[in-house]
């Protein structure tokens, strides 16, 4: 992966994949602690502990048209050239978040991307069926976005129409500007 | 940090102290706007296209492929194209991939893509019919869902 913001498309997809209906990604850029956290929360399906301890392993996938399973162990990977951690909980029927903190300013941590094509690739796509929770903190800013209100005022009008993603686009650039996030 | 009901978004300034909810007036002008616009949603679509999103996908570019397609339907005002995402098909060599369903027609695997590509299928094929047949990886019997 080129950067961080497709790393968190990935994982993203894992959550939909384990039927979650409410997702919640979080990004926490702390200058002053030279963190950078990362983390996805789904109300998914979850993994049991045997499950769980096979998550990272490139060669455990729960697919069949295929024998390696990258996703997560790519992460891990990247987690691990900035001097970072990650850990996964999950539980069954209950859901499943992958954590990562990185160190902000390491020589070999990847950029963060186009984070707003991320979301944009989501609300298009998914937002309908599934609840999503963007939260992205710049040192003591915040910038918040909330589908299920968003689908609440947009009524029967879906939030996949072309001027509704335009102005969402818009307002994230925003919103993501006014914290103090380059965009 | 509580979110009220009416909360969409919020721009939370802990040093400020102060919390500045961005106007959402704005969005309901664009529901009403839709409203009047919108035909076709509810029924039938056209097609249907499925962009291939697993970690092979995503490594590959298809989220770039993705935003391709969402400018297309946006810039052609097309309002009866779905758009939506899979995993992997299993032939991670190929992506970014995308699986293209036109109603009542059997659904077409276009392999190895770009942006540039994108447009021409959605040109020649979403909209006029014909498959792009140098792009297509095989014309085959299965669905996506």
């Amino acid at each position: 992966m080129q950067d961080l913001s497709l790393h968190i498309l990935d994982i993203v997809e894992n959550s939909i994949d384990a039927g979650a209906t409410k997702i919640e990604i979080m990004i926490d850029e702390d200058i002053e602690h030279n963190q950078l956290k990362i983390k996805i929360k789904d109300n998914g399906k979850g993994m049991d502990k045997e499950t769980l301890k096979k998550v990272l392993d490139p060669f455990y996938t729960t697919k069949t048209v295929r024998r390696v399973g990258l996703g997560l162990s790519l992460f891990a990977q990247t987690v691990k050239e900035a001097d970072g951690k990650i850990e996964i909980r999950s539980k069954l029927k209950k859901g499943t978040a992958v954590s990562a903190n990185l160190k902000y300013n390491h020589i070999d941590r990847k950029p963060m991307g186009n984070i707003i094509e991320t979301i944009m690739a989501l609300l298009a796509t998914k937002a309908q069926d599934i609840d999503f929770i963007y939260i992205h903190k710049k040192n003591k800013n915040e910038f918040v976005l909330n589908t299920k209100e968003i689908k609440k005022k947009l009524n029967s009008i879906m939030i996949n129409e072309p001027e509704v993603l335009n102005f969402l686009r818009t307002r994230i650039k925003k919103g993501l500007k006014e914290i103090g996030v380059a965009v | 940090m509580p979110l009220s009901a009416t909360t969409i978004f919020i721009i939370y300034s802990k040093k400020e102290r102060t919390m500045k909810k961005l106007k959402i007036g704005d969005l309901e002008k664009i529901r009403e706007k839709v409203a009047r616009t919108r035909v076709l949603r509810e029924g039938k679509a056209r097609a249907r296209i499925t962009v291939h999103m697993g970690t092979c996908g995503i490594a590959a570019g298809a989220r770039d492929i993705l935003s391709a397609v969402m400018e297309e339907i946006e810039k052609r005002k097309v309002k009866d194209v779905i758009v939506t995402t899979s995993g992997c098909a299993g032939l991670c060599s190929r992506e970014p991939m995308v699986t293209v369903e036109l109603v009542d027609k059997p659904p077409v695997k276009y392999v190895d893509l770009t942006p540039e590509k994108i447009k021409k299928i959605f040109s020649e094929h979403i909209l006029k019919g014909n498959i792009v047949t140098e792009y297509a990886l095989a014309v085959g019997s299965e669905t996506t869902h």
